[in-house]
């Protein structure tokens, strides 16, 4: 199963600037996971300790934010796209 | 337009008066948005919503933040700016500013309404903690110079 990522400027060090690449699993954890496997870092740059997605972290699905789906467990199908983005927030 | 320098950020007159319009648009509340630039020069200023709508926090609408950025990115266009609205403190990044500066390849610009008479516009780069002033230049002359 395929599913393509893209990728923020600011991640692509975790993909030797490639803007997009592609990945497995069926659902957002097991795509990470799969992507970790291969990008060194970019697991850690997305998960949080407690296994969710980091608070300022942004996965869409399809240009869906998974928030409004089911968070890091939101399932994948063949060809969905996923994007990711820091937010962009402060005070 | 002349393209930016590393201490220098440089916008023309129409967009400064549009970042300051789109503060006051909105107050008390602080608003927020992006420049997107080609060779270091404007090319599209981008109004994002504050998904916080906060007098003291932004947080740029993810979905508004993801349709911009993939225009910029199908373009080839660059993140130059990255703006929001302090509207009763000095413009100057906040602690949370620097914490959540996760685009160390833009310049955070703030604009200032603590004076209601006389907004400020300064720009910054945030990279690990570090803040380093940019001096602004509108129409090619500097608002802001001195350093903090």
């Amino acid at each position: 199963m395929a599913i393509e990522v893209r990728v923020p400027t600011v991640l692509r060090k975790h993909t030797d600037g490639e803007r997009r690449v592609s990945g497995d699993g069926g659902d957002i954890r097991d795509l990470i996971s799969d992507l970790g496997s291969r990008h060194n870092g970019l697991r850690g740059a997305l998960v949080a300790d407690d296994g969710n997605l980091h608070r300022f972290i942004n996965v869409y699905v399809n240009d869906e934010d998974v928030r409004f789906l089911k968070g890091i467990d939101t399932p994948l199908s063949d060809g969905d796209v996923v994007s990711i983005l820091p937010a962009v927030a402060g005070g | 337009m002349p393209a930016q320098s590393n201490h220098e950020f440089h916008l023309d007159a129409v967009t400064h008066d549009a970042l300051i319009a789109h503060a006051r648009s909105d107050f008390p509340y602080e608003v927020c948005g992006l420049l997107a630039g080609s060779g270091g020069r404007l090319v599209k200023h981008y109004r994002i919503p504050n998904a916080a709508r906060s007098m003291t926090f932004y947080n740029m609408d993810p979905k508004a933040l993801l349709d911009a950025m993939n225009e910029m990115d199908d373009n080839d266009w660059d993140l130059l700016g990255i703006y929001h609205s302090h509207t009763h403190t000095e413009a100057y990044p906040s602690s949370t500013d620097v914490k959540l500066a996760f685009y160390r390849d833009a310049v955070y610009l703030i604009v200032s309404l603590q004076d209601d008479q006389q907004p400020v516009v300064r720009a910054y780069n945030i990279v690990d903690g570090q803040i380093t002033e940019r001096s602004v230049v509108v129409d090619g002359e500097q608002t802001v110079t001195a350093p903090r």
